[in-house]
C-alpha cells in the first residue's frame, strides 16, 4: 500500500536555515544538510527546501546548497522559493533536486507550469498554493500569504492539474502557524476533486492533527516545519503513533 | 571495475551518481557505444515520457546496443519500462527485451503515483539482504503487470511489477538511489553481481 508521506520544511536564506532550531547534538544548526540528514535518518519520507533569500546571489548560492544536499541524501527533496522560469527550475534540478515547487509565478503566468512539466515531466512539478478564507470564499493568495487574487482556491487546484502538475502543496494561511490542526475541510474538497497528489500545509502542533488531516483531510502527505525544528514532535513518535491508528506509513 | 550510466537526456541522473559515489563507484555517464560495450555493470536509468525517451535512444542509436548486451544492466523506473515491448505512454515501441505491455494506471487512484510502497520481492540476487518486504520511492504513472520476469511486487489499484529480470538485464520501477538504506542495498548487490 502506498504510504502517507510526513514532510519537514526547511526555510532557507542565503545558504543557510532560519528560525529557530532547538536540536542538540547538531554541531552546526544552521546547516541545511545537517539538518536534512538528521531529518532523514529520523525517518522524514521527503523534505522540502524553502528559499526565502532575496539577494542577487541568491541563485547561485541555491544551487551549490542543492548539490551538497543531493550528495548527502537518498530520500527525494523539493525546492523552491522565486522559481519563475524553466531555466531556473532547470539549474535546481541538473543540480540534484527531485522536484521544484513554484508558487506566486504559476499565478501570475499559468503557462509556466505546462512548460515545467512538458521541460522536466509532471512529477517534477510541485505547484504550492496559499489560501485563506474572505466572506466564506478560499481565495489563492500571493507573495507567502500577503497579497489576495481573485482566483477560488477550488478553480484554481483544476486548472494546476489541468496544465500539467504533479502534485499541489496546499497552505491555509488560516491555519499556519496556529498549531490548531490542518484546514482538513478544504483539504478533503480539494482532494475528491483532482486526481494528483496533495501535500497539507499550516497547521501542525500536535500529532493528532497528523491523524486528522489523512484521515478527514484525505491528504496524501503532510508537511510541517516548527513542530520538528523545535523538536515539539519527534517524527519516530509521530510514525508509531500514526502506525498505531491504523493509517498508512513507512516505519521510521 | 567499470560502471556506466547510459547518457541520452532521460531527466536527472546527478542523484543517481551520487548514490554510486557513496558506494565508492565513480560511474561514467556516456553515450559512446564502445564506452557502454566496455563497462562492467551498465545502468539505463529514465525518467520523463517514453515516446521522447525511445526517440533519443534511437537518435543517438543506442537501441539496438540496448538490446544485446551481455554485462548485468539495471534499467530504473522508465528504464525498466523502455525494456518492455510496447508502453500506452504515447503508443511507444519499446526495446522488447520482456514481451509485455506497460499501462497507465486507472483513474480509481491518483496518478502518479508518488511516495513510499511495500515492495515484495522473491529474489536473493539483487535484493540480497533487503527484507522481503520493504519500502521503495516510486513516482509513476505507468506500470508494468505481473509477468514471468517479475521478481518484486507491489500493489497500487492492482498487483504489479516492481522489479523484473531476464537473463541479465534487471529493472526496478522504483528509485534506488531515493529509497534509502534498502535503495542503496539494491544498487550495491546490483555492483556485484
Amino acid at each position: 500500500m502506498l504510504t502517507k508521506r510526513i514532510i519537514p520544511c526547511l526555510d532557507i536564506k542565503d545558504g543557510r536555515t532560519v528560525k529557530g532550531i532547538n536540536f542538540v547534538n547538531l554541531r552546526d544548526a544552521g546547516d541545511p544538510v545537517e539538518l536534512a540528514t538528521r531529518y532523514t535518518q529520523e525517518g522524514a519520507d521527503e523534505l522540502v527546501f524553502l528559499d526565502i533569500s532575496a539577494t542577487e546571489q541568491k541563485r547561485k548560492t541555491l544551487a551549490a546548497l542543492v548539490l551538497r544536499v543531493a550528495k548527502a541524501l537518498d530520500i527525494p527533496f523539493t525546492v523552491g522559493g522565486g522559481i519563475s522560469s524553466v531555466s531556473d527550475a532547470r539549474l535546481l534540478l541538473l543540480n540534484g533536486a527531485d522536484k521544484v515547487s513554484i508558487n506566486s509565478a504559476a499565478v501570475k503566468r499559468p503557462e509556466l507550469i505546462n512548460e515545467l512539466a512538458a521541460a522536466f515531466g509532471n512529477q517534477c512539478v510541485v505547484v504550492a498554493v496559499d489560501a485563506k478564507q474572505i466572506e466564506g470564499e478560499w481565495i489563492v493568495h500571493l507573495v507567502g500569504g500577503k497579497v489576495p487574487t481573485k482566483i477560488d482556491l477550488f478553480d484554481w487546484v483544476k486548472e494546476v492539474e489541468m496544465r500539467g502538475a504533479g502534485e499541489i502543496l496546499f497552505t491555509s494561511m488560516d491555519h499556519d502557524g496556529t498549531k490548531n490542526g490542518f484546514a482538513n475541510e478544504a483539504l478533503a474538497k480539494i482532494s475528491n476533486s483532482i486526481n494528483i497528489p496533495i501535500i497539507a500545509s499550516g497547521g501542525a502542533g500536535e500529532i493528532q492533527h497528523f491523524i486528522d488531516t489523512f484521515t478527514e483531510g484525505k491528504a496524501d502527505a503532510a508537511l510541517a516545519a516548527s513542530v520538528f525544528h523545535f523538536g515539539e514532535i519527534s517524527i519516530p513518535a509521530l510514525k508509531n503513533q500514526l502506525i498505531k491508528e491504523k493509517i498508512a506509513i513507512r516505519p521510521a | 571495475m567499470k560502471t556506466v550510466i547510459i547518457d541520452y537526456g532521460a531527466g536527472n541522473v546527478k542523484s543517481l551518481q551520487f548514490a554510486l559515489e557513496r558506494l565508492g563507484v565513480a560511474a561514467l555517464l556516456t553515450k559512446v557505444p564502445e564506452e557502454i560495450l566496455a563497462a562492467d555493470k551498465i545502468i539505463f536509468p529514465g525518467q520523463g515520457e517514453a515516446k521522447s525517451a525511445m526517440t533519443k535512444l534511437k537518435e543517438n542509436e543506442l537501441d539496438l546496443l540496448l538490446k544485446d548486451l551481455k554485462q548485468p544492466v539495471l534499467g530504473i523506473c522508465l528504464g525498466m519500462q523502455l525494456f518492455c515491448s510496447h508502453s500506452q505512454e504515447g503508443d511507444t515501441e519499446g526495446l522488447g527485451i520482456v514481451s509485455s505491455e506497460v499501462v497507465r494506471f486507472p483513474l480509481t487512484v491518483k496518478v502518479p503515483q508518488m511516495g513510499w510502497n511495500l515492495v515484495q520481492h522473491n529474489q536473493d540476487g539483487l535484493f540480497d539482504g533487503i527484507s522481503k518486504e520493504s519500502y521503495m520511492y516510486l513516482v509513476h504513472s505507468y506500470y508494468v503487470p505481473l509477468i514471468n520476469e517479475t521478481i518484486a511486487r507491489s500493489e497500487y489499484s492492482t498487483l504489479y511489477s516492481v522489479a523484473i529480470q531476464k537473463n541479465n538485464y534487471y529493472g526496478v520501477q522504483f528509485h534506488p538511489e531515493k529509497s534509502g538504506k534498502p535503495g542503496s542495498r539494491l544498487l550495491e548487490n546490483f555492483l556485484k553481481l
